[in-house]
């Protein structure tokens, strides 16, 4: 295994171009997140300075004016809400379903669930207006839990699939033999074993929920509206400043990435539907 | 009567990446369960009994009824209301006017323009994002140090809540605040005025939304890298195939069918793409980024012509059909 001079040499450079090239490419990437927290850090004669201001003494005015100016523990409390109910109304709905259409193979059942991903959910937002304006539930914790349900059912029903076809089938099948009912063999045997690939799909269907921003815009209203369109109108009605900005959008984007390391293998799977396994 | 696992009774341990899992599923067998000697029964092991005979029907039931109410509904909603006008008022009910809106609809020069923006804004951006994702995952898939670190980096563009990313982004094409005019001026340029510009904001959007999803075309190409076999690599080492041809003669082909899977799964969603929009342009400047599906929201929410919009999202939704089952085909030769 002697390898010249000339070829350590190569395969040195070559290395360091690879690094090169990797760092060129994650430039953009880390780039926009660090331009958030640190336009969030920035004092008022920072952020306006004629030539962006790349050393600067931090500040945290910008998130005491978020916290004092606005209702934004509110706004994230409603996203909370409506991101617990709607990922716990899907499991109850979901995982029944994703446990009989893996045992018992109904992939058109599974398509179904899927189309919610191909209509434009603007075909579901006006029928859900005009309904829950009849019912005066606009403005409500439910009607946002429901739309969001849209979100978080499809994700959670075919994130599961895959998990409990994981499951092998001798163990259900030892289960039956024993005498247990479909029903315990599925609560008893079945969704223990798949505790970890429940806590992902909750987890996954909680952060597209949170992330959720249309259905919110047109079906909450002052009480309820979820923290993406309540900080949105921050900006359109110019109640704080860009640094403010900067800082709500930090506040509400650590959450997500906090939960998201947890759930790093399974982020492309519930993206791509199920479809991929990554 | 039969317990024994059969051969289709193994576990699916690995569902076939290519075929998109549902292809490759089979009816299987095992939904008859013994039924034991006629002993009475109580109405608890009865109602047992009748849930284990009908598994799939009673677990399915609560989520298709759900599916049905909220989803369903709302399509065959869609399609009546698409041949009515009506304002939302409950006092004046929708009036019929058969293909009206339809044939409004293609004159409309607003809806044309949108449409032609929405097929422009996706085939631009989500052949810029294959091309980086494609790149990005051939450069991540070997070993090196901080491996996981970059792929977490790598994620957060597609995890971040969208409206924070497009806020962060109104800020940096800021014409006054933004780093990216500062970063112009600097090096000699004119200053830009970005999203403000009509010639310019369409683009933007499209770099935002291609920085946002390379990411997933990225990962979904490397899971895909990871599971091809060496065979075909030793092989045409030995033929001697640069790294190159390597990549353009057997890399690519190999994964083609799970890149085609990622792209139409893009494609989908970026022809809705309506958060980055709304926030940084809101269809702007005039109606230079507005969108099909921005501009349904404004005539739905903003002109409330339901009707009108109803017909709008009638033609969208078979345009995004028609563009994703499209481009399904595309893998089809690829397949047994």
């Amino acid at each position: 295994m002697a390898h010249t001079a000339a070829y350590r040499v190569k395969k040195g450079l070559g290395s360091f171009g690879f690094y090169l090239l990797l760092a060129l490419v994650l430039v953009p990437f880390v780039f926009v997140f660090y331009y958030m927290v640190t336009t969030s850090l920035k004092s008022p004669a920072d952020l306006v300075a004629k030539d962006f201001v790349w050393v600067f003494q931090p500040t945290l005015d910008n998130y005491e004016q978020v916290f004092e100016q606005t209702d934004f523990l509110q706004f994230a409390l409603n996203s909370m809400l409506v991101g617990l109910g709607s990922v716990l109304v899907a499991l109850v709905l979901g995982l029944p379903a994703a446990y009989a259409i893996a045992r018992y193979k109904a992939p058109k059942i599974a398509l179904l669930v899927l189309s919610s991903r191909i209509t434009p959910g603007i075909t579901f937002l006006i029928p859900l207006f005009i309904i829950f304006s009849q019912l005066k539930w606009i403005d409500t914790y439910q009607a946002l839990i429901i739309a969001h349900l849209l979100v978080t059912l499809p994700m959670v029903t075919w994130l599961m699939i895959g998990f409990f076809e994981d499951i092998p089938q001798e163990i259900i099948d030892s289960a039956r033999v024993d005498g247990a009912s479909a029903t315990r063999t599925f609560l008893e045997v079945v969704l223990p074993l798949t505790r970890g690939g429940i806590a992902a799909a909750s987890i996954l269907a909680f952060i597209f929920s949170w992330n959720h921003f249309m259905f919110s815009v047109v079906l909450a209203g002052r009480m309820t509206r979820t923290l993406p369109v309540a900080v949105f109108e921050f900006m359109s009605y110019g109640q704080i400043n860009w640094g403010a900005i900067a800082a709500a959008a930090t506040v509400m984007t650590i959450p997500v990435v906090i939960m998201a390391l947890f759930v790093q293998r399974n982020i492309v799977q519930g993206l791509a539907g199920g479809a991929v396994k990554g | 009567m039969s317990l024994t696992p059969t051969k289709e009774g193994t576990p699916p341990v690995a569902r076939d990446t290519a075929t998109g899992g549902s292809a490759s599923r089979t009816k299987r067998s095992d939904s008859k369960f013994p039924t034991k000697t006629p002993t009475p029964l109580t109405t608890r092991q009865r109602l047992s009994r009748f849930v284990d005979r009908h598994v799939l029907g009673i677990y399915v039931a609560p989520a298709v009824a759900f599916i049905s109410l909220v989803m369903i509904f709302p399509v065959v909603f869609t399609l009546f209301l698409s041949f009515t006008e009506w304002f939302g008022s409950a006092r004046t009910p929708p009036k019929f006017v058969g293909i009206d809106n339809f044939v409004q609809l293609f004159q409309d020069e607003r809806f044309l323009l949108a449409t032609g923006r929405t097929i422009l804004l996706t085939a631009g951006a989500v052949t810029a994002q294959t091309i980086i994702g494609v790149g990005l995952a051939v450069l991540l898939h070997r070993q090196f140090v901080l491996r996981g670190l970059v792929r977490s980096i790598v994620l957060l563009p597609m995890i971040a809540t969208p409206v924070a990313i497009a806020l962060i982004w109104r800020l940096m094409f800021h014409p006054q605040l933004g780093i990216l005019n500062d970063i112009l001026t600097r090096i000699g340029f004119a200053p830009s005025d970005w999203l403000a510009d009509p010639n310019l904001a369409l683009l933007l959007v499209g770099v935002v939304d291609t920085w946002e999803w390379a990411p997933l075309i990225a990962l979904i190409t490397l899971a895909g890298l990871a599971a091809l076999p060496e065979d075909p690599f030793e092989a045409a080492s030995i033929d001697g195939a640069n790294g190159w041809q390597k990549f353009w003669h057997v890399t690519l082909p190999m994964v083609r069918p799970i890149v085609v899977v990622a792209v139409v799964f893009r494609l989908i969603e970026s022809l809705k793409t309506f958060d980055v929009i709304f926030v940084m342009t809101q269809g702007g400047p005039g109606f230079q980024t507005e969108t099909l599906n921005i501009y349904a929201y404004n005539v739905a929410f903003q002109y409330q012509r339901l009707g009108y919009s109803a017909a709008l999202l009638i033609v969208f939704f078979l345009l995004v059909l028609l563009i994703s089952s499209s481009m399904m085909k595309l893998r089809r030769p690829k397949e047994k």
